[in-house]
């Protein structure tokens, strides 16, 4: 195949040279079970110690903070099955899965809708709290629209009533700043393959004093948060991921920003009848979500990814197939609307050349798609 | 017409043997191939209905899983579509109002005119192909004296699917490539193992894909309960053809023409289903003789490899798929897409909702729905 161009990176992201230098000797050298007395399990010890402090920095978190997970479902799932059994949960309609889904197992859970824009209202979540409520969970960065939510003034709420806020971030570190203590987060879902880290490992921090009972049981890992022999080599790439973006943060979001309005504008001017989903509110500067009317985004990708564009939309079901984005219904498109979006996430493997490229071949397949579509008029 | 040996082409692979063996051999040929799948229906939908056999499913991540090796095995790019709406809208809903109108449909018929030959076909355009290939035994041949694409029966004649096919339109035809019609079902095999697909010996499906174990009444009554429908909207009486009633049913679209199990009445002969009248709730039953017919109406006729006759013409026409086509005379109609069947010896059980295909030897003539 000719040269292929990534805009997938809220899915998943390559693993950056720098983080894969820091993680190979680990895995090679540095084997050490990190429990362990010997030298081998204190010099693994010091390196997980050292990437613990790097992630929390990244979110202005004490290193104490930070519980090492599998990845951002575990660390979702953790918060949710720590304090959604007792009591009462709040959440929104735009949550990924691992909140979705691990919250419709809890026994009371209330689901607060959002606007045509995809943002929730904190007065909406104010509404449904109850004297049981136990846990709000409000994702921070919407993966699907890139539409940032108010958390600051939700966890505000929260806390005026007694009860712990938790936010799903793990869109948000690298696409903007994030300061848990500013945020007044309680606990955070964080993950390593979003920012050019490795999959199979994230974090959940947990702010001091907050009593979180343990998902997993076993050994006395993670001070006893989180059992399991640590993966030292993923915290290491995780850490050095997060030294990354303190380093280089703020001026990849600009220029990741400027190729997104790019990207949009060049949309827009070259296609009849484009809308991007989510335009109303304060999005992250990677993401732009664009429906194409009388289009199906199946077809769109396939062929897209045929030219070498790699794309996404809706959610991947069992078998592979798409299934309409629940996200794009909670914002009230139709079925049919939701089935004509497509999610482009930039990153730092984008530049221009390659967005201009992009915008040409989506012109080019959407006015093919609707040559084909005798009902688009 | 589309340059067929050098545009990507687009392979339907059910995961199934056929397909595979399709996929395999364009892409040995150096064809640009794409493979695709269809999630068609979701088997776990109907809890009730868990399927007891490992054939005769569709849609199962097994499936997909084998579809996917095998394109992994050729190196192809491969993509599960959805169909679940579509296949839904223009397949299952209209094949259980069929039953409910008292007509036997043909699922596998509507699939492909409404979804594989139709909607998959502008998607694997869509998708950059310009053109599909399935792993049906059947012939698609361009007679260049007319410049008309012809449909013709597989060369292993125990394989044949042309019964299914006979919907296909010439815009369908020039973009559609059945690879395996001139081979012998076994040869295919033999393919599979030689191209080194792994699930050669998996076991062809047998059944309508979506209904698990072919029982079609229980999807249907298990539909219903899905939707809120109540399952005997049609339950009735069973009546004889000189109209004594002679029992209770449970629906009618528990009954087809020509069916004698199920009945529960004893008679000093055996009885059968003549017809069902759905608008009486009304099962008819009655001797073997009474299920003989010399005529019959065909309608939403297309002519496939001929334009539509204006005279009457001679035929063989198949009225089921396991039917031994029955020579007869074809009559047109004022309407273009409507016909009268005069069998030469009058047949037994010609089915409503069934389909009429017209055959001269090899060559499939046309096609339409039993009146």
């Amino acid at each position: 195949m000719a040269d292929r161009y990534y805009f997938d990176h809220n899915a998943t992201t390559p693993v950056s040279p720098e983080v894969f230098q820091a993680m190979a000797p680990v895995l090679t050298e540095v084997f050490g079970n990190a429990s362990s007395i010997h030298s081998f399990g204190q010099h693994a010890r010091k390196l997980l110690d050292e990437a613990r402090r790097d992630v929390a920095a990244m979110i202005g978190a004490t290193a104490k903070e930070i519980v090492f997970t599998s990845g951002g479902t575990e660390s979702d799932n953790t918060a949710l099955f720590g304090f959604g059994k007792q009591g009462h949960v709040i959440t929104t309609s735009v949550e990924h899965p691992a909140i979705l889904h691990a919250s419709a197992q809890l026994p009371s859970v209330t689901v607060v809708p959002v606007d045509a824009n995809g943002v929730v209202d904190p007065d909406g979540i104010r509404r449904a709290i109850r004297p049981r409520t136990k846990l709000i969970s409000v994702m921070h960065v919407n993966n699907e629209l890139g539409v940032i939510q108010p958390i600051e003034r939700i966890a505000e709420i929260a806390h005026q009533e007694g009860i712990l806020f938790h936010s799903d971030g793990v869109q948000a570190p690298g696409k903007i700043a994030v300061d848990v203590k500013k945020l007044g987060a309680d606990l955070y879902s964080i993950s390593a393959h979003k920012i050019y880290g490795p999959k199979g490992i994230g974090a959940i921090y947990v702010r001091k004093g907050t009593a979180l009972p343990p998902l997993l049981h076993g050994g006395p890992h993670e001070n006893k948060l989180r059992a399991g022999t640590e993966n030292v080599a993923g915290a290491v790439g995780f850490g050095r991921a997060a030294q990354w973006i303190i380093e280089n943060g703020v001026t990849e979001a600009a220029r990741l920003a400027a190729l997104r309005d790019r990207l949009e504008q060049g949309i827009l001017d070259r296609v009849p009848d484009a809308h991007v989903n989510g335009a109303g509110s304060p999005r992250v500067p990677n993401t732009s979500n664009i429906r194409f009317d009388g289009i199906d985004s199946e077809p769109l990708l396939i062929a897209l990814d045929l030219r070498g564009f790699a794309v996404s939309s809706g959610s991947a079901c069992s078998s592979g197939a798409t299934e309409p984005s629940h996200v794009l219904a909670a914002i009230g498109l139709t079925r049919e609307q939701a089935r004509s979006s497509v999610r482009f996430s930039l990153g730092r493997s984008n530049d221009a050349g390659q967005v201009d490229a992009l915008i040409d071949t989506v012109a080019l397949v959407v006015a093919h798609l609707r040559k084909l579509a005798p009902a688009y008029a | 017409m589309p340059d067929h040996d050098s545009a990507p082409v687009a392979v339907a692979m059910s995961g199934g043997v056929d397909s595979s063996v399709v996929a395999g051999l364009l892409h040995r040929q150096g064809r640009r191939v794409i493979g695709m799948t269809m999630q068609l229906w979701n088997q776990r939908r109907l809890p009730e209905l868990a399927p007891a056999s490992p054939t005769g499913r569709c849609c199962s991540l097994d499936d997909v899983y084998d579809a996917r090796q095998v394109a992994q095995h050729f190196g192809i790019p491969y993509y599960v579509v959805n169909f679940e709406d579509r296949f839904e809208r223009d397949v299952v809903k209209p094949f259980i109002a069929d039953y409910l109108a008292g007509r036997t449909p043909i699922p596998c018929t509507l699939c492909n005119n409404f979804v594989k030959f139709d909607q998959f076909l502008d998607m694997a355009r869509g998708a950059g192909a310009e053109i599909i290939a399935t792993g049906h035994y059947a012939r698609i041949e361009h007679d260049p004296t007319n410049g008309r694409w012809q449909m013709l029966r597989s060369s292993d004649r125990a394989k044949d699917q042309t019964y299914f096919l006979f919907g296909l339109r010439q815009d369908q035809l020039a973009r559609t490539q059945f690879p395996l019609g001139g081979f012998q079902k076994a040869e295919v095999r033999e393919l599979a193992r030689e191209l080194g697909i792994a699930t050669a010996e998996k076991p062809d499906s047998q059944e309508i894909c979506f209904v698990p174990n072919g029982d079609y009444a229980s999807f249907i009554d298990s539909y219903f309960k899905e939707q809120g429908i109540a399952s005997d909207v049609t339950a009735g009486e069973l009546v004889t053809t000189d109209g004594r009633v002679v029992g209770e049913h449970a629906g009618v679209h528990h009954f087809t023409v020509g069916q004698r199990r199920g009945l529960r009445v004893s008679a000093g002969e055996p009885l059968y289903v003549i017809e069902t009248r759905p608008s009486e709730r009304r099962v008819v039953i009655g001797r073997n003789e009474e299920l003989l017919r010399s005529t019959m109406n065909v309608n939403n006729v297309n002519w496939i490899s001929i334009d539509p006759p204006a005279e009457p013409i001679r035929a063989q026409v198949k009225i089921r798929n396991k039917h031994v086509a029955a020579p007869a005379t074809i009559i047109p109609s004022s309407a273009p897409d409507r016909i009268e069947v005069h069998f030469d010896d009058a047949q037994r059980a010609v089915t409503p909702g069934q389909a009429a295909v017209f055959y001269d030897g090899d060559l499939v003539l046309g096609g339409g729905w039993i009146e």
